[in-house]
């Protein structure tokens, strides 16, 4: 259908619009990139900061360009010089209640707050004076949140309620001394934040930043007790490349290694085999499921976000969850058994750091359901963003180094690990061996384009020898709430379920390196290209099969067994117990 | 059950005209026609309308007949209790709802001046029972509307009265019905909002204190014109009595099939429900009492859309203010046409003030639009006490601005307010005298609304927050050279670019003292020097020769600030003196001055 067409001048020129539309909306297809500062297009409108207003001939105040619809015959101006002082002010004055600590602050030189005020002209003040002063939340092994720096955009509350469904934020109190904060003010370990990491991502300055283990791993590292080994999950490789100014879209996992090597890991392995280690186990829980011993729909359990939304909102879904443990977990369990074995070292002697694009990790480590012997699998996780930082902060050239191999026996990962980063590639993976597994047959068909994309909740059927297998996937917490809704209302609608915490999968983790300055943070284009450079590597391989990974057969044979053996359950599976922190409202009470 | 109550008048002029043996007749036309049950005859004293002798009223309705014979009564009585039909020939007066007043309390000064349709009823009838709603013609205009208008009638009918709203924007209400019935759902709402939050202002909690049906007709019949089936009477928890009266009108009402499924035997269904607000001053504003309602923080949001597009739960909604949902009553039994001839050319019907300050009758008062300031504060209000001179007069409540004395002929309604820099408002009205610094009166105010900010957007949330550092720091005698333009800078912007109304009335207060009494301004920042003498930072007090020793003053002093050196007078440190007054008001001997500063900057340099 074609859109009607509406005339509108901006700063006196005339355009031809699609009506429908908001002014912000207009303007940008127009090349007018009007400054904003609360906007966030997969989020609604706020209209807070005030930053994006324009003047529309006729209306006696400004409007905010973000919310405004775009009408026939509309005259807006975009920087008159009332304008430029009104934004000009509006910037100073949340500047003038934001910490002057720009030179120590993580964000800086990647904060959207100083590029703005840069961009609005501020170089003096006018208007100074109290300060806001609220102690940070350091509780979380995850998330920290630090209040002082909060502009109250709104950002970090609307995707926790809109996109995630968690509602782990919201503004408390009023005028200068509004706060966004949990429920009742509580330590954020104790709320029912998943620890996602999505407020890190869209917050525009540094009032959510990820727990720093940078520091405890950079000492960590130059101790000589340990044996030092690094993971790096499939995405980080799809998005590091974009905190040393490579594009969106470039697999840097070669350039990542050299780069640990030189950092002071002894090896570094890749989370992709144990991916693939995922999927034998998964598969093989599967069609034992599917066999009728145990629950359907089977749901995946990677994504720890997920993990802790499923324990606190949905307990009853406990026996439809994998008992599979993560890749990280698994690898985890595997470097403090298997492979200390290997090496002849004590578990206790061996520092299992996890790279990952993903803040939840953090949480999901210090776990203790997944010990190995009252041991962490898993010591320190860095994010992607504390990796980049800290390749920086040793000098390491990341630009220009000569990417080096993962090392071996866990080098070694199947096209199909790779996906693991990308919404819906854990289905697609275990779909391609799950067929096998059932049939003996090969699937020669293994891209499931369906599965793919960024559509909220995908869904494919397979067929397997005669039996229609219905799948589904979700990615954001939101959209994997949706599903369970349909789900509860039929459970016999699908087979298997793939949910992922953030959106776009783990690419568009919480953990990933902040948006540049010419971009949006989870930008659709670029968690596209991240998907993309995955999907690219998944091509290039040779083995793309999960079971073909000769690694993983190895494991098998030396260690584990077989899928879902007796050493498989010590290692690499898990159980999960409903939660209930406070701000999550009890059935009964649902009910009345 | 007693339908009707026929009070004949037994005052000597129609007591002379043989009205007693009408009461004869009525009683045995009564019997004629088996309605004697249904029927109490009254003798009264004097009606004092001796001319149209002997009177006889009807009521409910209070319809008046006069000049009658014996002959006459048989007829009257079949038409109007049998029939239903008051006979026209006979009827020398009918009710006019805002005379109802006068006819109980009579021609006082100060409701002389007044026209009062919002608070008709209010101190007449028993607000709690239903009954003698009824008696004032109550739900009359409800029938009328069911039976013999359609909705179109109804929206047609107010847009000609010129009703505007009168929670302060005064958008039409006709309009905003209108827009509401177009839309296409099956589900609307209407919203009375009650959520009076301007401090000294009481008018919605009076009017739903002392006649809560009219409120509950007045949206019964918005319903019907827009098509809601659910009302929502959102008030504020504060408002105690009110609630109880309202609930009990509406548990009345339903009883009496006002309200609920197939009202008064139509098809037409609606109810209401009374929703508690926290008291936020930002839920008066529509989009945040939404939200409150919703269940979420009590925040606006942007519009468009507009509530009447997508409102409650997304669905079009009606949001009125108490005062003019009391108004729609009165307009579709007396008519469009009388509604509209009261009031000045853009601004129809009256509007209740609530007179505060330094005034001598402070209160609510209800006056046509068009009476000028001075005519509610001298004639109504009765001037200002002591003799004092008269400053200024805030309107608005606290995002008002502050009229000095040329401004006292200006004829009250929306636009004439907002020319001279104020608004209307709820209908707020603070008269100011020559004591009150208009620099702290302008910080009071701002504090409140700075106070009250919902914190969404950052003009209102920051600015109003650094408007305030500024005046305080003024009144504390530490203003700097560029202060007054840094005001009028960010409270300009603050106007132009906040999100609701709040924000974009917040810094009224200001600028209108700012424009009005800027000298005042000056006189802080330049001179140090409160001429009002409010300003804590620029006055001191001293204790002069008179002083005996008493040591009163050192008693009460609460932070040790007095002492007595010996053998003399007492004397005050002046770092330690936190300017509470207490000395100076306990003294008794005259003996403590106020001293206020004044830097002469000329003299210095």
């Amino acid at each position: 259908m074609e859109k009607k067409l509406v005339l509108v001048h901006i700063d006196d020129r005339p355009y031809q619009v699609e009506a429908g539309q908001t002014i912000m909306q207009a303007a940008d297809k127009l090349g007018y990139h009007i400054p904003r500062l609360c906007y966030h297009p997969k989020i609604s409108i706020e209209g807070a900061c005030r930053v994006c207003i324009v003047e529309v001939e006729g209306m006696k105040n400004f409007v905010a360009s973000c919310a405004f619809p775009i009408a026939d015959g509309m005259k807006i101006r975009t920087h008159t010089k009332e304008l430029r002082t009104a934004r000009r002010d509006i910037v100073e004055l949340i500047l003038d209640n934001h910490p002057e600590d720009c030179h120590t602050c993580e964000r800086d030189g990647i904060c959207e707050l100083q590029r703005l005020a840069y961009a609005m002209g501020l170089r003096h003040r006018h208007f100074e004076g109290e300060k806001k002063d609220y102690e940070k939340d350091l509780s979380s092994t995850a998330v920290i949140r630090d209040p002082n720096k909060c502009i109250l955009c709104g950002r970090c509350v609307r995707i926790c309620s809109e996109v995630q469904k968690v509602n782990a934020l919201g503004h408390a109190y009023r005028g200068f001394k509004t706060v966004v904060m949990p429920a009742y003010d509580m330590p954020f370990k104790d709320s029912v934040c998943t620890t996602c990491g999505q407020c890190i991502n869209v917050c525009p300055t540094a009032a959510f930043v990820e727990k720093n283990y940078t520091q405890e791993l950079f000492e960590k590292l130059q101790d000589k007790k340990f044996v030092k080994i690094a993971q790096i999950a499939p995405s980080v490789r799809a998005a590091i490349g974009e905190a040393f100014g490579f594009p969106p879209g470039r697999a840097m996992h070669l350039e990542t290694v050299a780069c640990l090597k030189r950092l002071g890991f002894d090896y570094v392995f890749d989370t992709q085999l144990t991916a693939d280690l995922t999927i034998m186990e998964e598969a093989s829980e599967f069609l034992e499921r599917l066999g009728g011993k145990g629950k359907l729909p089977m749901i995946t359990s990677c994504s720890s976000a997920w993990m802790k939304y499923m324990e606190q909102f949905c307990p009853d879904l406990i026996e439809n969850i994998s008992t599979c443990k993560s890749p990280m977990s698994m690898m985890g369990a595997l470097l403090k058994s298997y492979f200390a074995q290997k090496i002849k070292k004590n578990p206790t002697d061996i520092l299992s750091v996890a790279v990952m694009c993903c803040t939840a990790k953090k949480y999901e480590a210090a776990r203790p359901e997944l010990e190995i012997d009252s041991l962490r699998a898993v010591d320190i996780v860095v994010t992607t963003r504390e990796i980049a930082w800290m390749i920086k902060s040793a000098g390491i050239d990341f630009v220009n180094i000569k990417g080096e191999q993962f090392d071996e026996p866990l080098g070694i990962s199947s096209g199909a690990g790779a996906i693991f980063g990308a919404t819906g590639g854990v289905m697609e993976a275990a779909i391609r061996t799950a067929y096998e597994l059932y049939t003996g047959e090969t699937l020669m068909d293994i891209e499931l384009n369906d599965l793919r994309g960024l559509s909220g909740i995908k869904e494919g059927k397979i067929n397997i020898d005669g039996k229609e297998i219905r799948v589904a996937v979700a990615h954001g917490l939101g959209n994997a709430s949706e599903l369970l809704s349909i789900i509860r209302k039929d459970p016999d609608r699908f087979h298997f379920i793939e949910i992922m915490g953030c959106p776009g999968g783990c690419i568009g983790g919480g953990g990933q390196p902040y948006a540049g300055s010419n971009s949006i943070p989870l930008d659709e284009e670029c968690l596209r290209k991240r998907a993309q450079a995955l999907y690219d590597i998944d091509r290039g391989k040779t083995i793309r099969r999960s079971h073909e990974n000769p690694d993983v057969q190895k494991i098998y044979k030396e260690f584990l067994g077989r899928p879902l053996g007796a050493l498989s359950h010590k290692y690499l599976h898990t159980h999960y117990k409903p939660k209930e922190p406070r701000g999550i409202i009890p059935e009964e009470i649902k009910a009345r | 059950m007693i339908r009707y109550v026929i009070t004949l008048c037994d005052g000597p002029s129609c007591m002379q005209k043989k009205s007693k043996e009408l009461q004869e007749i009525i009683e045995k036309q009564l019997d004629n026609l088996g309605v004697r049950q249904k029927v109490q005859i009254n003798l009264s004293g004097c009606l004092g309308m001796c001319a149209k002798g002997p009177v006889m009223v009807i009521n409910p309705g209070y319809t008046i007949y006069g000049n009658i014979s014996e002959k006459d009564v048989p007829e009257i009585i079949e038409s109007h209790i049998v029939k239903k039909k008051p006979l026209a020939k006979f009827i020398v007066d009918q009710d006019h709802l805002f005379n109802r007043f006068y006819r109980v309390f009579g021609d006082v000064n100060f409701f002389g001046k007044q026209m009062r349709i919002v608070l008709r009823n209010c101190g007449i009838i028993d607000p709690e029972n239903i009954n003698d709603y009824l008696s004032v013609r109550g739900y009359e205009a409800l029938a009328k509307v069911l039976t013999d208008m359609s909705p179109k009638d109804i929206i047609a009918e107010i847009k000609k009265s010129g009703l505007r709203g009168r929670g302060g924007a005064g958008f039409p209400t006709g309009f905003k019905w209108e827009l509401a019935a177009s839309e296409e759902s099956l589900e609307k709402y209407i919203i009375c909002n009650a959520d009076e939050g301007d401090p000294g202002a009481f008018m919605d909690r009076s009017t739903i204190e002392g006649d809560p049906h009219t409120v509950i007709e007045g949206m019964i019949i918005g319903a019907y014109a827009v098509g809601a089936k659910k009302g929502i009477i959102y008030i504020r928890a504060e408002y105690p009595l009110a609630i109880k009266r309202l609930e009990k009108a509406i548990n009345d009402a339903r009883q009496h099939k006002f309200l609920g499924d197939d009202i008064l035997g139509t098809k037409f269904c609606f109810d209401i429900e009374i929703r508690l607000g926290a008291g936020a001053f930002v839920c008066g504003e529509e989009t945040a009492l939404i939200h409150s309602i919703e269940g979420s923080r009590g925040m606006p949001r942007p519009r468009p859309p507009f509530p009447s597009v997508s409102g409650l739960f997304d669905k079009p909604t009606v949001i009125n203010n108490v005062e003019t949902l009391a108004n729609i009553p009165v307009i579709i039994l007396d008519g469009a046409k009388w509604f509209s001839s009261i009031g000045t050319e853009k601004s129809k019907g009256t509007k209740v003030f609530a007179l505060a300050g330094k005034i001598n009758n402070t209160g609510l008062v209800e006056v046509p639009m068009g009476t000028t300031l001075r005519q509610i504060i001298y004639d109504i209000g009765g001037g200002i006490p002591n003799n004092k001179k008269f400053k200024a007069v805030q309107t608005g409540g606290p995002s008002g601005g502050c009229l000095p004395e040329i401004y006292l002929d200006t004829k009250i309604d929306y636009e004439s307010l907002l020319a001279a820099g104020s608004i209307m408002g709820s209908g707020g009205m603070i008269v100011i005298d020559e004591d009150s610094c208009m620099v702290n009166i302008a910080r009071f105010f701002l504090e409140f609304t700075q106070n009250e900010s919902c914190g969404k957007c950052t003009p209102c949330r920051e600015g109003t927050k650094r408007m305030f550092e500024i005046l305080t720091r003024i009144t504390q005698g530490k203003g700097k050279e560029g202060d007054i333009e840094k005001l009028e800078r960010l409270g300009n912007m603050i106007k132009k670019s906040s999100l609701c109304g709040l924000g974009q009335s917040a810094p009224n207060p200001v600028l209108s003292t700012i424009k009005n009494f800027r000298e005042e301004y000056i006189e802080h920042i330049n001179y140090k020097k409160c001429r009002a003498g409010q300003c804590q930072g620029l006055f001191n007090f001293e204790i002069n020769e008179k002083c005996i020793g008493c040591g009163v003053c050192k008693k009460v002093c609460p932070n040790q600030a007095i002492f007595a050196s010996p053998k003399s007078k007492y004397q005050i440190i002046q770092d330690k003196c936190i300017k509470c007054g207490l000395c100076f008001k306990v003294c008794k001997f005259n003996a403590i001055n106020k001293i206020l500063k004044e830097v002469n900057l000329w003299k210095r340099n």
